[in-house]
């Protein structure tokens, strides 16, 4: 295709065109048996128009899909330690570091140490956990937020936003609800705090994931009894808080 | 995912005729999917496995094998150990077989998902890849069994390690395509402001990745009711158009996905008004014009998969604006787009002569309407070009014909300048074919050339034109306007 040759230093010029020709139109011209008549033309998505294009997108998605499954090199560095204090961990990939840096002390509470999966969790966790105006509100109304980014649902206590969250969105009962606050007397259900991390000394139940139910200790007569004895409590999004700060941070709980 | 493709592409070691004949094959099996519209099949995501095992990949694990592995990665005391453990399970799971053992074990999958929600990174990151790997299984049954890992997955889109929330998407966007009740607990659980918060990463393939997965929702069966409603209320689109723009930041892998996301969001017709009032037509003409410079350099390689999205958005949603408000879009009486779309049909040409039809088609889209265009095809010389279209295909030559029509229609003015010239000739040629839709808009371009341009009748007389007519006058769709044709030429 032969293109006029001031045609490429047209696109680079300034916006703008011609003074369009006068339009005189006859109706006589589109007389029987003609009948040309401009038509803007759209095709829905199914139209066989399409199929060519379509096509060449999908050998490409496979091109690509098959690669994303491979596994990735990694850019092997000479082993180092992770600087954040307490934490010692070693790697000898840059990848692994910036991933274990991200979930282990991204997002993280300045107060306790746990880290969280996203900004929009510790905020949350904040809120409920260390505000103490938070707490006098939620006495007068409805202050527990679903935590499902872009619900803007709130509810009087965390089982009924649990319950929120298990009936409308999906989410599965043992979202990591059902841990209790430390040192708080009966356990408090659905706190986001359970979506934190664990601390180290939780390590030794961490594990026991696969098929073993965890025997909780029953609960005194009376109450109301917050989790089932199947749902492992120890499925969650645990980085544990530093070992360093474990035991002095729960001393000094006083919520 | 762009940056991979092309270093693929470098490293394919195996004859090049021997990649050409799987090309054609895939290429087969794509076009009888589409036609079937099963397009969206995952099966078809993945290249079918090859029969050898590759290098590296390890056998069928057996049910024992799955326990031993898991119960290391959970109780392992050392972390390379508990790694190796689940290496080995990842690759054990690229087979069917195994997977159908996995997920036939009891307590598999919650092993896994607490593995993905531990305190060890790696094993997270691990504990992603053997989802993956089972989310990308040929089987519903393997694939469903992913289920109840997605709150989390959507849950770490929101996070900041860039590699993992990669991970996260692509399994998540295997989930998509498998079927709709996986969609029907996906969208409940958040997956569109998911999406919103994570399209505002600063990483490519993060980016890259959530334009492939919202791509994948989009083009759902159900998307127009269900899916698009939802994905317009969010902040999505704006997102979207935003990375769309033109600039030395542009990515072309990010813009082909959104491009594309685009297209399956305005071609379903749902509410393409909100579109324009978000800008969606002028970032689609800067992109054009911005393609049609790129594409003029030497590493142009795969830029058709651009343009083709964005050259469909714009024509679809030229085809909402109403004939008065084009005017009032000043983009719209801008030459240079016209400019840009010829030197794409260049591109086209030479590249994907398949993806003709669709630049002609914004052609008449941008032409029908507006007689600012029309001229900016008669004053930039590009009559000549189109005509030299003519006759690579019959759906190529009706439109290219229905341009001239276009033109030919607005009046006298017109006429003029597409007669001397070129395109006499060419339609005389044209009336030598048989194809009974390219002749019926050649006679129609005949009909407003003679009417307009009355000497052109002459001319086309003393160019043998009433053999080429009679040569259709018993063809009973171009009878009428042939013989008139005829009286109106000898009459001249």
């Amino acid at each position: 295709m032969l293109l006029p040759q001031t045609l490429r230093a047209r696109l680079a010029g300034a916006p703008g065109a011609a003074e369009p020709l006068p339009v005189e139109r006859n109706p006589a011209a589109r007389a029987s048996p003609f009948g040309f008549l401009p038509r803007l033309v759209r095709f829905p998505r199914e139209h066989e128009f399409f199929e060519d294009g379509d096509v060449q997108r999908h050998l490409y998605l496979q091109d690509v899909l098959t690669q994303v499954a491979e596994e990735p090199e990694k850019s092997r560095v000479p082993e180092f330690t992770c600087q954040v204090a307490g934490c010692c961990q070693v790697f000898a990939a840059l990848e692994d570091y910036q991933h274990h840096y991200h979930m282990m002390h991204g997002n993280a509470c300045s107060l306790c140490s746990r880290a969280f999966p996203s900004e929009h969790l510790l905020d949350a966790h904040i809120l409920e956990w260390h505000d103490s105006l938070f707490q006098i509100l939620a006495e007068r109304q409805d202050m527990y937020r679903c935590l499902v980014e872009g619900c803007p649902e709130k509810f009087k206590t965390t089982q009924d936003r649990k319950d929120h969250m298990v009936r409308l969105h999906l989410y599965p009962a043992d979202f990591r609800f059902d841990k209790p606050k430390t040192n708080r007397g009966p356990a408090i259900p659905g706190t986001v705090a359970d979506l934190s991390t664990r601390t180290l000394a939780d390590d030794g139940d961490a594990m026991e994931v696969c098929s073993e139910p965890i025997t909780l200790p029953p609960a005194p007569v009376g109450e109301r009894r917050t989790y089932s004895h199947r749902i492992p409590s120890t499925i969650c999004f645990g980085q544990g808080a530093l070992r360093g700060f474990k035991s002095t941070k729960k001393r000094n709980k006083h919520h | 995912m762009w940056s991979r493709r092309q270093s693929h592409l470098r490293r394919v070691a195996c004859g090049v005729e021997e990649l050409r004949c799987r090309r054609r094959e895939r290429e087969a099996a794509l076009r009888k999917a589409r036609r079937e519209q099963q397009l969206v099949s995952k099966r078809l995501l993945r290249e079918a496995p090859e029969e050898a095992p590759a290098k590296g990949a390890a056998a069928v694990l057996g049910e024992a094998e799955i326990h031993q592995f898991l119960q290391l990665a959970q109780r392992g005391s050392e972390e390379k150990e508990r790694e190796k453990a689940l290496i080995s399970l990842r690759r054990g799971l690229q087979h069917l077989e195994t997977q159908q053992t996995f997920i036939r074990l009891e307590g598999s999958m919650r092993t896994l998902v607490g593995l993905l929600t531990c305190n060890r990174a790696l094993l997270q990151l691990e504990a992603a890849r053997c989802l993956h790997e089972l989310s990308h299984s040929e089987q519903s049954v393997v694939a469903e069994a992913c289920l109840p890992a997605t709150s989390y997955l959507l849950t770490y889109l929101s996070g900041h390690s860039s590699d993992f929330i990669e991970l996260c998407l692509y399994t998540l966007g295997n989930l998509i395509v498998e079927s709709e009740a996986v969609r029907r607990q996906l969208l409940p659980q958040g997956i569109v402001p998911a999406l919103a918060s994570c399209i505002q990463s600063p990483h490519v393939a993060v980016l890259e990745a959530v334009g492939y997965t919202l791509s994948q929702l989009l083009q759902a069966k159900e998307a127009p009711e269900k899916i698009i409603p939802c994905v317009l209320d969010s902040t999505l689109l704006q997102h979207m158009l935003q990375l769309m723009q033109p600039g030395p930041k542009l990515s072309p892998g990010v813009t082909v996905e959104f491009a594309w996301c685009l297209h399956y969001i305005i071609c379903s017709q749902v509410n393409n008004t909100l579109l324009i009032t978000h800008g969606a037509l002028s970032t689609l003409v800067l992109l054009l014009l911005d393609l049609a410079e790129v594409v003029q350099r030497m590493e142009n390689a795969g830029l058709e998969l651009l343009a083709c999205p964005v050259i469909r958005c714009l024509s679809n949603l030229l085809a909402e604006v109403a004939v008065e408000d084009v005017g009032g879009q000043m983009q719209l009486r801008d030459e240079r787009i016209v400019a840009a779309l010829f030197i794409l049909l260049e591109f086209f040409l030479q590249k994907q002569p398949s993806l003709l039809p669709e630049g002609l088609w914004l052609l008449n889209n941008l032409t029908a309407n507006s007689p600012t265009l029309c001229t900016s095809l008669l004053s930039l010389d590009l009559i000549e070009p189109l005509l030299q279209l003519l006759s690579l295909s019959n759906v190529v030559s009706v439109l290219v014909l229905t341009v001239l029509c276009n033109v030919a229609e607005k009046g006298p003015a017109y006429c003029q300048q597409l007669w001397p010239g070129p395109l006499l000739p060419c339609l005389l040629n044209t009336m030598a074919l048989s194809d009974t839709e390219v002749v019926s808009q050649s006679l129609e371009l005949l009909q407003l050339l003679f009417f307009y341009q009355p000497e052109a009748a002459q001319a086309f007389l003393q160019q043998s034109g009433l053999q080429a007519l009679e040569k259709h006058q018993e063809e009973v769709q171009l009878q009428d306007r042939v013989r008139a044709l005829r009286q109106t030429a000898l009459r001249c």
